[in-house]
């Protein structure tokens, strides 16, 4: 089954990290998803840039409004996504404390098996 | 502890140093006493997290824990001076409430914009200001600053102190600003803060470290700031503009040390990511139709970080927008820009008869006697071109301007100057 592995932190924190610590970090990071990938079952990943930089449109009676944001009130922000294929949602669980072993501190992850795929096209 | 959750944790303190600043220089309404209870917190911090684990919220716990050593402190002092000080202390009587009580988010946003107006003090002067915006505020260190300005860090610790002092004797405003000193506040600081970018984009080559540093810090209080005002199209123009300008770093000098101009650098070492954010930035900040200086400047670097190759450079729009920068915020500086942009439309000529009535407001500026010597020698007027170089070598700032015209010198050849 397909699993999307949701991230959440404090933005602010992490937009506060040294160069050498991010660089560290993702690294890291990339160290956990490699045989992941090589197994062919890890999908697409994505880090968002940070709410600041984000737009929404928000569905109204009328005309959709298009807001800057989102401006949530919550203490952590919805910063990235992976995609991932395995076999059972404990299996899922260890790729995830991986993840938060090679990224320590505050933050959590949402796992949230995939209803529908689609792939896409192959975009850069 | 791994030596990564160590790095995390000084990372958090710092990371969360201008929200716990702002809010107990509420609660004690005195820098150097915010600033200490913030040393304690983080020293208890240091202690407690490793062994506790990280805190829900760093930012309230180093709060919580850095009034309740400040409220010590003032009692224990008030017992030896026999002074009770206890209205130094404003509003401690919700001390035992829930840590998730106080997490007021428009609460912190004055706070912080309160720390950060205050270091903008129109009686500081810039220096200053950016001094103690960067000790106060991002917590660098006095020696830190003192080599970025290259002067001692007893001459950096007294001039933060007399900073200090001048606003310890002003007085800030504890009161919560209404919406007007707000927009005049965040104005201010988005000013100081770009000051901050400067004093580092504009230092030499040979100090790598400096620019780094100010520029980062800059880059760091203006997302700071714009996520306490999101919807603020200035603050996304100021930021995209610091992200743009900063991502050139890596390109924009020569090994020794040597100013390279846009136009001969390589733009494979420009930071991708950081031209991206910049330009979405942009993106957003023009959708509010409400054009700012910040705005317009980084919309003319995002046509710079547009371009592939220097020759795909849209000068048009370029000039365009100094032109419309020159109408919002009249300056020379503006217009000498705007005459690099016209001598790639329309010539040399056009540029140089725009300038030519800044001589008497410029004299003294190094870039309009290095452009108006480009537009000459571009002109075929080697000799007068020659002066003009000789007299921006004059005014250089620093080795690597003088040196860059140099290089312009001994191009035009003939007899060496001096």
């Amino acid at each position: 089954m397909l699993y999307a592995i949701l991230c959440y932190n404090d933005e602010a924190a992490v937009g506060g990290w040294s160069k050498d610590y991010d660089d560290k970090v993702m690294a890291d990071l990339l160290a956990v998803q490699k045989p992941l990938v090589e197994a062919g079952k890890m999908g697409p990943v994505a880090r968002l840039m940070p709410t600041t930089a984000a737009t929404t449109l928000r569905k109204t009676a009328g005309e959709p409004m298009v807001l800057d944001g989102p401006f949530a009130e919550t203490k952590e922000q919805f910063l990235g996504f992976y995609v991932i294929d395995a076999e059972s949602l404990e299996a899922v669980v260890q790729v995830v404390r991986d993840l938060a072993e090679a990224n320590p501190g505050m933050g959590s992850y949402e796992i949230r098996p995939v209803r529908d795929f689609f792939p896409g096209a192959q975009v850069k | 502890m791994n030596d990564k959750e160590a790095d995390w944790i000084g990372l958090t303190l710092a990371g969360a140093r201008p929200k716990a600043v702002a809010a107990l220089y509420r609660y004690f309404r005195d820098l150097d006493f915010a600033e200490e209870a913030f040393q304690e917190a983080c020293l208890r911090a240091l202690k407690s997290w490793p062994r506790n684990g990280p805190p829900r919220d760093p930012a309230a716990w180093l709060i919580l824990v850095g009034r309740n050593t400040g409220i010590d402190t003032v009692r224990r002092r008030a017992r030896f001076t026999q002074l009770p000080d206890e209205e130094r202390i404003s509003d401690t009587s919700d001390a035992e409430t829930d840590i998730a009580d106080r997490i007021d988010e428009s609460h912190y946003r004055d706070d912080i914009l309160r720390l950060l107006f205050v270091c903008c003090h129109p009686d500081l002067p810039a220096t200053q200001q950016i001094g103690l915006a960067l000790r106060i505020v991002s917590g660098l260190t006095v020696r830190q600053i003192a080599r970025a300005f290259l002067v001692s860090e007893a001459a950096m610790e007294q001039r933060i102190t007399r900073a200090k002092a001048r606003i310890a004797k002003s007085g800030a405003s504890f009161e919560t600003p209404d919406a007007s000193d707000r927009a005049e506040r965040v104005g201010a600081v988005a000013a100081m803060v770009y000051l901050v970018f400067n004093e580092g984009y504009s230092s030499a080559g040979d100090r790598a470290e400096t620019r780094g540093t100010f520029a980062e810090e800059a880059i760091r209080l203006g997302r700071l700031l714009l996520g306490l005002f999101p919807t603020e199209p200035e603050l996304m123009g100021l930021l995209a503009l610091m992200l743009i300008q900063h991502s050139r770093d890596a390109a924009r000098f020569d090994a020794d040390g040597n100013i390279i101009l846009l136009d001969d650098q390589d733009r494979s070492l420009w930071d991708r990511r950081m031209i991206d954010e910049g330009l979405a930035l942009v993106d957003k900040a023009l959708r509010h139709r409400r054009p700012g200086a910040f705005q317009i400047q980084a919309a003319i670097a995002a046509l710079h970080a547009h371009a592939k190759r220097p020759e795909d450079t849209d000068w048009a729009e370029i000039e365009l927008l100094y032109r419309t920068l020159e109408a919002l915020q009249p300056s020379p500086v503006v217009t000498l820009n705007r005459a690099v942009a016209l001598s790639r439309i329309e010539g040399p000529q056009a540029a140089l008869d725009l300038i030519e009535p800044l001589d008497g407001v410029l004299g003294g500026y190094f870039y309009f006697h290095g452009l108006r010597g480009g537009l000459l020698k571009d002109l075929g007027r080697i000799e007068e071109a020659r002066a003009a170089f000789a007299i921006a070598i004059a005014h250089a700032n620093t080795t690597a301007e003088a040196v860059h015209i140099r290089a312009h010198l001994d191009k035009l050849g003939g007899p060496p100057s001096v």
